[in-house]
């Protein structure tokens, strides 16, 4: 892995621990468990994975929104284990957040104006000269115009696509140089979606942004990440270059991922898919061995239920946890 | 911000908004004028005094509900002597003052009650006077004779020797028609000119004597009187500023704190939210009135001490149940996380962030409060726990109650302090549910 990486997880793993009576431990909800990887400087990851796979939780962890429970991560060379209540803040500031609903995302009672404001507020901007400058800086970053029509604005006046653009301008504004995008596109309209990805990309390649995507939308994936992770029960499961995971897939849960991918070709209507039945494992109490294997049409008795599997490379920079690849 | 001006625009259009609105700034403007006009220490002193009531006539209703019936009731006269008419003749040693007291009486019922006030500055011994009532038929009665010094009330209404010699109340036998054969005829008034004749005999060339004659009505002012001669219109004009203050504040100050300690306890939850739940559920089983009547009766029952405990038990009140049911999805709104995202303090996301997305939706909650604390304050001074001091809607009502006011028949007295408070309730009540019909969204297209 690069040297060069600004943020390393090491063996990241976030659980939420349940209670009874609000002091018995009765159990974890191991939403993160055991995720370790590198994102280089100016690199856009996507993490794809069914709901409840665990990536909205690794993003929020990122963002210093939640305390690993075991594991570290590394950004710029300080570990979020050991920082501060105020280094923490200081941390969040330079991770810029954008979600997945633009609606919600935004105060209802606040203008554009005051939106974009806040992050500088309370990262202490305090002149509002300054302040204003940086907010049309980044609302003409994100092409958001004219300034002074938006800025006036409330989030209910605003379209989905503005909206977004809103949020993003408010990730941006206090120039991070990671960026988290927890599935930026799923609740906009089809045909501002390419908009909004493209602007994404493009502001990354301009800042040199780290930017991690959190989709499961595969179709958009190749286009706008170089490096796609595959998370399935709380776990990468596979990693590797975008194009190299997509038209070679290694792992069966990521087969079996792109197998459901529409493909818009009429010979393929009456096509039935293989996907694997059942549901996600639970959280509580993931399988022994393969988290997979309950649902894996390959599994092996005594091997994928009794061990973990390892990262095996099958292919060079392809990563895949699977006893096949043995 | 524009939503509360677009807000304001829509209320408008309700005609409930604008009536209540008006009955509020009616009220507010009452408030003003009273505090204006009537200082606070005039306004205990006409309160409280004792000297400025005494031309006032007792129980007398409202001048506007006799203008209502006709218009024929007695007001009251003051007569003094006419310095004119005033005859001096010198004696041996002595001098004498024949004084006629004279006024035109056409009134269709007898007045409530007739005083003399004599003041006699005299030098060696006591003055001599002797009061003669002359009716118009020329029926001369005597009344009394006394020495006289200083300041001296001669009450003719209440002079038992009088009313034993005239065999009848002295104010209705003195000013009615000579009685007729049939004896037993209810008496009617006789109208005219009316002298009372004042002799009085001054021992010392420098002694002087004033006198004042007061034909009491039976209506007086825009509010009456009560039982001890107070003009009710000082409690009226001055309740209203402290009803107001009153339910504002304590509206105020309950909502405030419950709110933000119902964010608290919402944001921290935990240990924290525990606390504050179990505090809420015991406050809500202890009954405030019992509390607020060993208060006063134990302690103080002072209106702001009043005000104190009914802010202090109302904080954990089920108030907190209702914002935090209203908070707990706020809580977990994805802009909050955004705000902790870069780095909002809690502070910041629990006043800034939590509180103003419920504002829209308490504040008709909190203008329809007002009015409940306004009926709070009246009914503790009904229940003998008003203010000592300060002249309230409540403590009208709480005279009006032990002095029998309905049973007398002097309904302006239970009237009136009741029509505020329900005019003042009335007036929140439209406007409230005006806001609340502007502001809740859930409510906006029913």
């Amino acid at each position: 892995m690069s040297e060069d990486a600004p943020l390393h997880v090491n063996d990241l793993h976030t659980w939420f621990e349940l209670r009874q009576w609000g002091f018995l431990r009765v159990g974890s909800v191991r939403a993160v468990d055991g995720v370790s990887f590198a994102l280089a400087r100016g690199e856009a990851v996507a993490f794809v994975g069914e709901s409840g796979c665990g990536k909205s939780s690794l993003a929020r962890t990122l963002l210093g929104l939640h305390r690993p429970s075991h594991g570290d991560v590394v950004f710029e060379g300080e570990s979020l284990a050991t920082l501060s209540d105020a280094g923490l803040r200081d941390y969040r500031a330079r991770v810029g957040y954008v979600q997945q609903d633009p609606f919600g995302a935004l105060p209802p009672f606040m203008d554009v104006r005051r939106i974009l404001a806040e992050p500088l507020i309370v990262n202490g901007v305090r002149s509002r000269a300054e302040r204003e400058r940086r907010i049309r800086a980044v609302l003409d970053e994100v092409r958001l115009g004219p300034a002074e029509d938006i800025l006036a604005k409330f989030p209910h006046m605003l379209s989905g696509g503005q909206q977004q653009r809103v949020v993003i301008a408010r990730a941006l504004v206090l120039e991070p140089t990671l960026m988290i995008a927890d599935e930026p596109v799923s609740m906009l309209d089809a045909s501002v979606r390419v908009e909004i990805l493209n602007l994404l990309r493009r502001i990354q390649q301009e800042r040199n942004l780290t930017l991690a995507f959190i989709t499961h939308d595969l179709s958009t994936v190749r286009h706008y990440a170089e490096r796609i992770f595959v998370m399935y029960a709380g776990r990468v499961i596979e990693q590797a270059p975008v194009d190299d995971l997509l038209d070679e897939p290694q792992h069966p849960y990521s087969r079996a991922l792109l197998a459901a991918l529409a493909d818009p070709d009429a010979a393929n209507a009456r096509q039935q898919r293989a996907v694997p039945g059942g549901e996600p494992p639970s959280l509580l109490s993931p399988p022994a061995g393969c988290r997979f294997h309950p649902r894996c049409p390959y599994a092996m008795a005594g091997t994928c239920d009794v061990d973990d599997p390892p990262q095996f490379e099958p292919r060079p920079r392809h990563y895949s946890a699977c006893w096949l690849h043995r | 911000m524009s939503r509360w001006r677009a807000g304001l625009q829509q209320l408008r259009q309700y005609p409930s908004a604008v009536a209540g609105a008006g009955i509020i700034l009616l009220l507010v403007g009452v408030s003003i004028y009273s505090v204006v006009a009537i200082p606070y220490s005039q306004a205990l002193d006409l309160w409280r005094g004792g000297d400025m009531w005494q031309d006032h006539p007792v129980n007398a209703g409202p001048v506007w509900a006799d203008r209502l019936a006709g218009g024929a009731a007695p007001r009251t006269q003051t007569v003094r002597a006419d310095d004119e008419r005033v005859q001096t003749e010198a004696l041996p040693g002595a001098r004498r003052i024949g004084m006629p007291l004279t006024f035109h009486y056409d009134a269709d019922d007898f007045p409530s009650e007739l005083n003399v006030f004599l003041r006699a500055d005299v030098h060696d011994s006591e003055a001599f006077v002797r009061l003669t009532w002359v009716t118009p038929d020329e029926r001369e009665i005597p009344l009394v004779s006394r020495r006289v010094s200083g300041d001296q009330r001669v009450s003719l209404s209440q002079d038992l020797d009088l009313e034993r010699r005239l065999q009848a109340v002295p104010h209705i036998a003195l000013m009615s028609e000579a009685p007729a054969d049939a004896d037993d005829a209810p008496p009617r008034v006789l109208t005219g000119d009316y002298e009372l004749r004042l002799d009085a005999i001054l021992f010392h060339p420098e002694d002087s004597l004033d006198a004042e004659l007061i034909v009491y009505g039976r209506v007086h002012g825009l509010a009456g009187t009560d039982h001890q001669r107070r003009d009710l219109m000082v409690a009226l004009l001055w309740g209203t500023p402290i009803a107001l203050a009153f339910g504002l504040l304590a509206a105020v100050g309950t909502t405030v704190t419950t709110l933000v300690i119902a964010a608290v306890g919402v944001w921290y939850r935990g240990v924290v939210d525990a606390v504050i739940q179990r505090l809420t559920e015991v406050n809500m089983i202890l009954p405030l009135l019992p509390i607020l009547v060993m208060v006063g009766t134990l302690y103080s029952t002072s209106i702001w001490v009043m005000l104190g405990v009914v802010i202090l038990l109302g904080i954990f009140s089920a108030g907190i149940k209702m914002y935090r049911a209203m908070l707990l999805p706020i809580r977990e709104a994805p802009y909050i996380e955004a705000a902790k995202a870069y780095g909002a303090s809690n502070a910041r996301i629990i006043l800034r962030y939590m509180i103003p997305r419920i504002l829209p939706v308490l504040i008709p909650t909190f203008v329809t409060l007002i009015p409940t604390f306004v009926f709070l304050e009246a009914s503790l001074a009904l229940l003998g726990l008003g203010d000592p001091e300060l002249p309230t809607w409540g403590k009208v009502l709480n005279d009006a109650q032990t002095q029998s006011a309905l049973y007398h028949g002097f309904y302006y007295w239970v009237l009136s302090p009741a029509g505020l408070l329900m005019l003042t309730g009335l007036g929140f009540a439209m406007f409230g549910f005006a806001l609340d019909r502007v502001f809740n969204p859930r409510l906006r297209n029913l």
